[in-house]
């Protein structure tokens, strides 16, 4: 592994900490965002250019849009209200970056190995292969659930229209 | 060595679902869980060669987790709309 590839997945952990302990609502949303492009970087030096042109439009674009907006909808607490209710949530955080760093030495420490015994290297065709032709229940199935979402959607707010 | 970051994120996901009161921190949480899984899928196609099949499937998730983000939010709002709050404590109309 490359230092490169070690910034990017510190700088990984370092935003998702933000995300998760960020005192507002809304930059929990943008370090969300941060988050994805950073896992899209990984993606991409990982030699996977297609799926990482997908997190990168649909989690850090389409999902953020999508949290800001329901954010926005709801009228989160005001300012003077989040910095009173920040205190009590450290409480609740303090333990996260400690059990972060503890996690990583004692892994580090006790030397378990994460790499599985993998089979001989296979290199497949491109991915539009895989997907259209030795996959397409996959593709039948993400039209199913695209559609139920889309349904769900629809009747999720002609409820709260019609409160 | 990306397992052991794909462990760390897992876990500040994890924790976020269970310290948290509040609905939108916990579709946060479950967004940091499906990224590590994510993440995790890329790497092993990697490992083992069979980068095309990961690359479908992580497609596939991607796509499923847009509909549970667009389907939770939808909930979230229509919550809001009732209880006027996101604070887990005071959605009680379920309890018990």
């Amino acid at each position: 592994m490359s230092k490169i590839d070690l910034i990017i997945l510190i700088a990984m952990i370092l935003t998702a900490l933000w995300t998760v302990m960020a005192r507002s609502l809304l930059r929990a949303a943008i370090g969300l965002a941060l988050t994805s492009v950073i896992v899209s970087m990984m993606m991409y030096r990982l030699n996977a250019p297609l799926a990482a042109v997908f997190e990168l439009s649909v989690c850090a674009g389409l999902i953020s849009v999508i949290f800001i907006t329901t954010i926005s909808l709801t009228q989160p607490l005001t300012w003077s209200e989040i910095a009173d209710h920040a205190k009590r949530r450290m409480r609740r955080f303090w333990l996260l970056p400690l059990l972060v760093i503890f996690t990583a030495i004692l892994v580090l420490v006790s030397g378990v190995n994460f790499s599985l015994p993998l089979p001989s290297p296979e290199v497949e065709g491109n991915v539009r292969n895989v997907l259209w032709n030795l996959r397409p229940f996959d593709l039948l199935g993400q039209i199913i659930i695209l559609l139920a979402g889309a349904y769900g959607v629809v009747i999720l707010f002609r409820e709260i229209k019609s409160k | 060595m990306i397992y052991l970051f794909v462990l760390l994120l897992l876990i500040i996901g994890l924790y976020c679902i269970f310290a948290t009161f509040n609905l939108m921190r916990l579709l946060i949480g479950l967004e940091l869980m499906i990224k590590a899984v994510t993440l995790l899928l890329i790497n092993v196609g990697y490992s083992n060669g069979h980068l095309g099949l990961a690359q479908s499937l992580v497609i596939t998730l991607i796509v499923i987790e847009v509909v549970i983000m667009v389907v939770g939010a939808g909930i979230i709002l229509g919550l809001h709309s009732y209880h006027k709050s996101l604070n887990t404590k005071y959605i009680k109309l379920l309890k018990g």
